[in-house]
This record gives C-alpha cells, structure tokens and sequence, in this order.
C-alpha cells in the first residue's frame, strides 16, 4: 500500500493494542518478580502464601485504585495514609462514646471520611494551590487530631475495644472476614480490593466521567476550554480517596478491635508507588486502575516474599528497594518499546 | 452550592437518626462508666514550694508505652505539688533541642531518656552547669552516671530479654522468633540479642512496619508459613501481640505467642490463655519514680540507686497475675 492512510482508521493488530496498555510494563515485572520468589522461596507457591501475599496486597490495593485515579486526574494525596486510621478512629469512638450499634459509627465515618476528601478537592479548587501543599496540610492536621481526639476522648493513644458491641458480628463478616476456597482461607478485603479494580476500570473507561478524569490530568485548562467541569471532577476523585481509605479504615478497625493513633503515616508513599509501578504518570493524565492492582501485587509479593525466602532481614529494606526500582525500570522499558512499535 | 447544602442536610438528619435508634445494649463508654470505680481525685498531698520539672522522651507520637509512663509521672507531680511539662521528639537532634529549651525556661528539675546517648550529652551537661538536676529513665542506663545525671530508673533491655530466653526455656520452646516493629531502634536489638543470649533453642528475628498493623500481620502470616517449626512468637510491644494472635490463626500456626509490655488486651489474652506470657517492665514506676525522686531530691537531698541504675523490670507476667493486672491495665496505668 503506498498511498497514505489517515492513521485513524488504521488498523492495529490486538497484540499493538495490547503493547499501548499502560499496565503491560508492570504486569511483565510482577510476573518477573514472581518468577524470583517461585524460584527462591520454598512455600511462596503454595495456595495459603498465596493467600497472605493477597491479602497484603489487597490492603495497599484499596488504596492504590482510587490513588491512581487521582494521579491520573493530575494531583496528589499525601493524606491518603493517615486518612485511613482518621476514618477507622472515627467509627471508633463514635460507636464507643455513643454506646451505638458499631454500624452507627461505620455509617458516621463514612460521612466524616467523606467530608474529609471535599475539603481536600474544595481547598484545592478554590486556592488553586497544588495539591501538594493542600494534602501535606491535610496530613499535618489529621496526625494532629487523630492522636488529639484520641487523647481527648479516650484518654489514652489507642481507642477501647469495640469487639464486645452490637453490630461488631456483621461489621466484621463485610470488613474483616476471612472465605474459605479449597480449604485455604482469604481475606474479604481481596473482594472489596476486586470490585474497586472493576468499578474505576469501568469509571475510566466506558463513563464520561472517566474521558473527564484523562482530560483533567492531560490539560487541565483544554479541558476546562471544551466544558469539562474540572472542580467537581478533581473533588470527586479525592471523595473517591476518601471512600477508599473508609473502608481500609474500617478493615483496620474491625479486624483490630481498636485503632492506635498514630498508624497510617508513610503509608500515602506506597500507595503512590503502587499507582506509579502500576503506569500511572506522575504528571497525570496517563494510567490505569488495573495497573494499580499490579502495582500493589507486586508490592505484597516483593514485602512478603522477602520474608518466605527467608532473606537476612537486616537487608530487608535494600531487597524492597531494588525489587522496586528493578520493576519500575522495567516497567519503563516494556513502555518505550511497546511506544516504539506501535 | 443549593444542592450540596440539601445532601449536607439529610446527611446530618440521618446521622443523628441512626445514633437516636442504634444504640447497643453490649459494650461502649455505657459499660466503661458502669465499670469505673469512683476514682480518687489526685490532690497534692505536700505543701512544698509549686516546682516545675520537665520530662523530655525521644516517644513517637501516640505510643501507648509513652503514654503510660507519663501518667505515672503526672500521678506523682499532682501528690507532690509539681508543675509537670512533658514534651517529646523521635529524632534525637530535636530532643536534644527540647532539652535545651527546658534549661533556658530555668525548670527545677529535667527527666530525660538517652535512647540515643551521644546526640544527648551536650544538653545534660548544660542542665547540670546550669545547676538543674537531672534523671535520666528508661533508656541509657550505662551512660546516666558518666553524663553527671542524678540516678537512673529504667529496665535494662539486655537483662529483660534474658528474662524472656530464660522463660522460653522453662517452656521448652525450640524454635522462636523476635518480632521488631521499628528497625534501627537500640533497645530493640537489645531485647532480641539478650534473648538469644539466654534462650537454648535458635532465635529469628523478622522485621514489620510498625506503623501499618495489616503488613505486621501479614509478615507474621508469612514467616509462620515460611517456616512451620517457629514453635514461639516474641512482639516487642503490647500492640503487636493481638496481631500475631491473628497472624497464627490464618498460619494454621501452633506456635505460642509472647511479648514485652502490657496493656488491656494483652491482659485479657494471658488471662484465657490465648499468649504464653508477658514481661513488664511497668512504665507507670518509670515515671512515677521519677517525678518522685526529683521531689525528694529538692526536698531532702535524697537519691537512689548509688549510682547504679534503679530497675523497674523484668517482671514476668503470666495467667496468674493477669487477673489481678487487667483493671489497672482497663484504666491505663499498666
């Protein structure tokens, strides 16, 4: 064929389609990684360390999809971390103080957590600061009031038992329980982790809100030029956050009992990581969900095989660190090679 | 901006509804009230000049150890008529500047921790050129004496841990593991170290992040799997030791879980027999003593100890004594 074709209407086979995905460069890494601990792990391939490498991955994945979306949305959420224990302290206490059905406390969470991720996508509209100050704020404020409140109203660091509650029973079935396939037991949190992958891969790719998300991170001003409501977009995705860190922060509480005040910081880094090894661009605008639940797997596999391997775990940090850096390179690689061909 | 005020509207309306309706019957602050005892209202019981002392810990933020160890002294400044100020900083520069700061305020008296020794001993030495006299607590009980400090009151991390090797031998344990929840952190390599001094089995240690009680339970999850001989688990502090329980439940792990401190939980599971045992080494005392012995100092001239540190621990806790420990753990003082 030599006369020009209009590169639209080209016709690209499924394995270039499949080159173009973000996630592709993180899934050939987890499979890579994947192959390490097969190899160097006695037990890693059985069916229960499987089953805790899932549930470790399940806890940063929650987070990781809704993260992602926000960075493909072009921002930040350095309270994300801390967020989770806010939530799940919330629900605490709230059901504590109250003597209320502990399903009171989780619905009272829900709505703070919630307020919490407005006030995050409000300030952010409105000052147009970067969500880098907004968030860092946040994250200040919030270790501050988790541990004040905390003090406050419980007179100790850690909240009281909620085990012994109404409602503790059925909270715990939806939050914290553990199902059984083939006699090996898995964490509901897998579920929850599963059905967020599938909701924000259907928000991003089949919904307007989902072009709205991409359009917002690649441009935000094009974006707002063509009549995409950026503010409303950018707060709903650090609700989306928010919702994210109520059910983490309510897994943490009703597989716990009670809540330690200061629990959380440092963990908005990793759920960044887990976005980032995932394919999502820092500079927003490029990304996927199911890169994100890549991310988090190969994170969980990475943290707790080093641990089935039985590694010196003086060096564990260094071993985290190299995996990661390892996957993201290759990740990249994967990426520029899948751009080249295609 | 109408529309948000309408969803913030039914959003409270159904939050006061659902609390007017959903009350429990079981548990909760209703329970806790009918529990508590009238408790004594802490009066000072001497009429000593109102001295200031300063307590200045290298404590993180909202850690239950801490935060008992401060009751203690709070206790003890309320009965001897002291101004108390407490304040703390994980990094040792900043501590250091804490103390610093405390000088110049011109206290009565310092209570500090050397969990870091070197990055201290300027700001001791100031304090005592500046004529304040000094305790040191919990931590750096080798270095008290030569930094010029009054006395020490503290556990010996090395000796506690023996406590623990030796008590894992009573039980015939084989195989243990050390779970360190802060990596790089002295007294707990300390611990570890001491029980591997004393214990006759072989000890592994395993490091979590304290800070994300999922991955220390899943880390756990991991080495008992890893590793199905671990007969023994070992947590450095109270927290963990619920989420090892949880960690071997999901292991299929039959292994018996220990730890160091105390706190409701931990008494609750020594008395059903779900962890083998505790050891204390009763932060309550820790400041308590401290504040106390300050009082007396300024008072009396008195000090304690000869030079040599006080200790306040090991104390090895186990289903018997738990009983009689959980009230004082419930209202925060174990």
């Amino acid at each position: 064929m030599d006369k020009a074709v209009d590169e639209r209407i080209l016709q690209t086979s499924p394995l270039k389609k499949l080159l173009a995905r973000p996630e592709l460069g993180s899934v050939v890494g987890a499979l890579a990684v994947f192959g390490v601990f097969a190899f160097a792990a006695d037990g890693f391939l059985h069916a229960a360390s499987l089953s805790t490498v899932l549930y470790a991955s399940s806890t940063i994945g929650i987070m990781a999809v809704p993260v992602a979306l926000l960075m493909i949305g072009g921002e930040f959420d350095l309270s994300a971390g801390v967020l989770v224990t806010s939530s799940a302290l919330v629900s605490s206490m709230f059901s504590y103080q109250m003597t209320a059905n502990t399903w009171v406390g989780v619905g009272v969470s829900l709505l703070v957590t919630l307020a919490i991720g407005a006030f995050n996508g409000f300030m952010l509209t409105r000052t147009k600061l970067p969500s880098f100050i907004i968030t860092l704020g946040t994250f200040l404020m919030l270790t501050g009031l988790n541990l004040g409140f905390t003090k406050l109203i419980d007179g100790t660091v850690s909240t009281k038992t909620i085990g012994d509650m109404e409602g503790f029973p059925s909270a715990h079935a939806v939050f914290a329980s553990t199902f059984t396939i083939g006699g090996v037991g898995f964490k509901v949190t897998i579920l929850w982790w599963l059905a967020l992958v599938a909701v924000a891969s259907w928000i991003l790719l089949r919904t307007r809100a989902g072009n709205w998300i991409f359009a917002v991170g690649g441009n935000e001003d094009a974006a707002r030029a063509v009549g995409v409501p950026v503010a409303r977009t950018k707060t709903g995705l650090y609700m989306g956050v928010a919702f994210g860190a109520w059910i983490s922060g309510q897994h943490l509480l009703f597989s716990f009992d009670s809540v330690q005040s200061g629990e959380g910081v440092g963990n908005e880094l990793i759920y960044i990581i887990a976005a980032v090894i995932g394919g999502c661009l820092i500079t927003g605008g490029y990304g996927s969900a199911i890169g994100s639940a890549v991310g988090a797997l190969l994170f969980g596999m990475t943290s707790k095989g080093i641990v089935f391997a039985e590694w010196n775990p003086d060096w564990f940090k260094f071993f985290l660190g190299a995996m990661l850096l390892l996957a993201t390179l290759l990740n990249a690689w994967v990426k520029k090679r899948a751009e080249a061909t295609t | 901006m109408a529309r948000f005020r309408t969803w913030a509207v039914i959003a409270l309306a159904g939050a006061v509804s659902l609390s007017l309706t959903g009350c429990s019957s079981t548990g909760g602050k209703r329970a806790e009230d009918a529990r508590k005892a009238a408790a004594a209202q802490g009066r000072a019981a001497v009429n000593t000049p109102r001295w200031t002392f300063a307590m200045i810990t290298h404590s993180g933020d909202g850690d239950t150890f801490w935060d008992i160890v401060q009751s203690g002294a709070r206790q003890a400044a309320v009965k001897d008529n002291i101004n108390f100020l407490y304040s703390h900083d994980d990094q040792a520069q900043q501590q250091a500047q804490l103390v610093d700061a405390a000088v110049d305020k011109k206290v009565d008296g310092i209570i500090v921790t050397l969990a870091k020794p070197d990055a201290m001993k300027a700001a001791v030495a100031r304090a005592e050129k500046a004529g304040i006299p000094v305790i040191t607590v919990n931590s750096g009980s080798e270095e008290s004496k030569a930094f010029g400090a009054l006395a020490h009151i503290g556990q010996d991390e090395t000796i506690a841990g023996e406590a623990v090797g030796d008590e894992l031998n009573q039980r015939g344990r084989k195989k243990a593991l050390c779970v360190l929840h802060e990596q790089g952190n002295v007294g707990h390599e300390q611990r570890c170290d001491g029980v591997a001094k004393t214990f006759k089995g072989t000890l592994q240690k395993l490091y979590v992040n304290g800070t994300d009680m999922p991955d220390v339970q899943s880390a756990i999850e991991a080495k008992l799997q890893a590793d199905k001989s671990i007969d023994s688990v070992v947590t450095l502090g109270a927290p963990y030791a619920d989420t090892a329980v949880k960690a071997k439940g999901d292991a299929g792990s039959k292994a018996e879980i220990d730890t160091f401190d105390l706190n409701a939980k931990v008494a609750a599971e020594l008395k059903d027999g779900t962890l083998g045992f505790a050891v204390d080494q009763q932060p309550y005392l820790q400041g308590y003593e401290a504040v106390d012995l300050l009082w007396a100092y300024k008072y009396n001239a008195d000090v304690l100890g000869g030079g040599r540190p006080v200790l306040t621990g090991p104390q090895i806790i186990t289903k018997d004594q738990a009983a009689a420990l959980a009230a004082y753990t419930e209202r925060g003082t174990r």
